[in-house]
């Protein structure tokens, strides 16, 4: 596939495929990690190029209804709402997107609990630390067995401890929900903590893709993060 | 009536001025949730028996005003504070809603309650056209073309004149000598049963916005205020809601406005200016956007205040003066408005007058 947006081309016939569990997508700044999330939810139209998740062309579905088909994703800054209790975060992507027709209090309490946050549910986010909002983003994107869940450098900013619980959170993710997860990440240990699998993008094109261990080892890849000597 | 953007000030103070402050651990939950609602309708009872035997004829014509634009600020308030779209034209929606109640109670026999319902859907129909261009813009636009619009149906009610028992569409005679006044319900004819009824009707105004805010619709609009973006990677359909949310508010406005005819007996053009929608989005940002209570304060504000200030014999224009200094007070200090500022500067007082009281000489650290 191909985004432009003007004289840029930041994904530029980009082809990838990933596999159902929880795979990673790693590439210096600019790379188009999020573009290709922002194409993935609907946010950015790419000028050709096509999405197939599960045999249905995502491309075709308006942004809002996929998450009803089952897109959800957390955000580089987190967007957890503030004004919102906990419970009703994590309730209001359930009742905007039918899947599953579990009671909606039970799932929404065992999104809550899967995240392992441990605050009463009545609680406002806006009074939250970062760490626990994000967790609550993580439970808003896992909620109702979503197909694909999309994860923003969702460590971003979070001190070590949380992110290793982070890490234990979505490497349980595909049991939760039987989908795929995609994790776009800069924390290298924590991206081979929870993938099996891991594509790299460079300037809009894919560099490498394979086993996670493989692949960051391999010389391209690490070429691309710290640079080549001939260009410095 | 809950205001839902009042949780305990502690929280809020965390959340609004950052770690500045510890947040207090949570109360319990059981005796806050038993007290508020009978607190509410103490208060509501109180306003209903009591108040209209206390106030002379003046203040209760005042209070009846009031109630109306507490209304009207109810849904502006649902509008800015809790989807974050600025409309600058829900005075225009008001005088439509006015209208409207005027020409059916002139033409029809139909019911009072009827009529409000009625000039409610007609005018949620029309508000909701004002607010099409939220579809598309934000922000300063949104307010611009909003008031640009507000303009434009002020423009017209000043040619087509409000009803006075005339015939045709427009029910205007300009001719008529005698002019019948505007019914009210037969239940309440005196000035008391009207501010009666009218207090009760705006107790449903604000329950139905309160349903709507504890339900799928305040949610979504959470959302949106927030990241129109994020709001629509969760599911949420932001076109439909933002028309929603323009949809209740019109439809409270044009009750407002039915009320607003009952009350006033004769309504002129000339008491409906296009400026009013700005001196409203002030009051309601004073009074609180965020919350419930804040739509009464901006009522009272808005309708109360200057009687006051004429039976006091100071000239009413000071409250364009004292509203502009609000507005930037309230902009740059207290972002919740009064209800969420007053009741912490009271519990600041409260804790200064009780440091003072248990050392005579006062300390020199100060408040923290």
């Amino acid at each position: 596939m191909t985004v432009r947006f003007g004289g840029v081309t930041p994904l530029d016939k980009m082809s990838v495929s990933f596999e159902k569990g929880t795979c990673g997508l790693i590439g210096p700044n600019g790379a188009g990690k999020t573009t290709f999330f922002n194409v993935l939810s609907g946010f950015v139209k790419p000028v050709s190029g096509s999405v197939t998740a599960f045999g249905e062309d995502l491309l075709r579905m308006v942004h809002f209804r996929r998450a009803r088909w089952g897109v959800r994703r957390t955000f580089q800054t987190e967007q957890a709402i503030e004004e919102l209790s906990v419970f009703d975060n994590v309730a209001m992507i359930h009742e905007h997107s039918k899947l599953g027709g579990g009671s909606r209090r039970q799932e929404v309490i065992d999104a809550i609990r899967f995240v392992g946050l441990d605050v009463d549910p009545d609680t406002r986010v806006g009074g939250l630390g970062a760490g626990q909002r994000r967790m609550v983003e993580v439970a808003r994107a896992v909620v109702g067995r979503p197909r694909l869940v999309l994860l923003d450098e969702p460590a971003a900013g979070l001190p070590d401890e949380e992110t290793q619980h982070l890490g234990d959170v979505i490497r349980r993710i595909p049991e939760q929900t039987d989908g795929m997860t995609i994790l776009v990440d800069h924390d290298m240990s924590l991206v081979s903590a929870c993938c099996e699998v891991t594509a790299v993008l460079d300037f809009g094109r894919l560099l490498a893709s394979g086993p996670t261990a493989e692949v960051l080892r391999d010389e391209r890849v690490i070429r691309a993060y710290l640079g080549t000597e001939e260009t410095g | 009536m809950d205001a839902t953007g009042v949780e305990s000030p502690a929280q809020d103070a965390a959340a609004v001025e950052g770690p500045a402050q510890p947040a207090t651990p949570r109360r319990p939950l059981e005796p806050r949730s038993f007290i508020r609602p009978v607190v509410i309708a103490a208060l509501f009872l109180f306003v209903l028996l009591a108040l209209p035997s206390l106030f002379s004829t003046y203040y209760i014509d005042a209070s009846t005003q009031t109630a109306i634009y507490a209304i009207v600020a109810l849904g502006l308030g649902v509008l800015v504070g809790r989807v974050g779209m600025v409309s600058l034209g829900q005075a225009a929606v008001l005088a439509i809603g006015a209208w409207v109640a005027a020409r059916l109670l002139f033409a029809t026999g139909l019911p009072f309650p009827v009529v409000l319902l009625a000039s409610g859907l007609i005018t949620m129909v029309l508000g909701t056209l004002v607010g099409l261009p939220a579809l598309r813009l934000s922000g300063l636009y949104l307010a611009l073309i909003t008031l640009m619009l507000a303009g434009a149906i002020t423009v017209v009610l000043a040619t087509t004149n409000f009803p006075n028992g005339g015939h045709g569409f427009l029910g205007y005679n300009g001719a008529s000598v005698h002019i019948p006044p505007i019914r009210r319900p037969s239940i309440a004819q005196g000035d008391s049963a009207f501010f009666r009824y009218s207090v009760v009707v705006g107790a449903l105004m604000f329950l139905l916005t309160l349903f709507h805010l504890r339900a799928k619709p305040g949610r979504a609009w959470a959302a949106i205020r927030q990241s129109e973006s994020a709001a629509l990677a969760a599911g949420i359909n932001t076109t439909f809601y933002k028309l929603w949310a323009f949809a209740l508010a019109s439809f409270v406005t044009g009750v407002a406005g039915g009320l607003l005819a009952g009350s006033q007996h004769y309504l002129y053009s000339i008491d409906f200016q296009t400026q009013d929608s700005i001196t409203l989005l002030a009051v309601v940002l004073m009074g609180g956007a965020y919350s419930l209570w804040g739509a009464i304060v901006a009522g009272f504000l808005l309708q109360f205040l200057p009687q006051l200030f004429t039976s006091w014999g100071i000239s009413p224009d000071w409250l364009t003066i004292l509203f502009g200094v609000g507005v930037l007070q309230v902009l740059t200090t207290a972002p919740r408005g009064i209800v969420d500022q007053l009741p912490k500067d009271l519990a600041r007082l409260g804790r200064l007058l009780a440091r003072l009281v248990r050392r005579p000489t006062p300390s020199t650290s100060g408040e923290t």
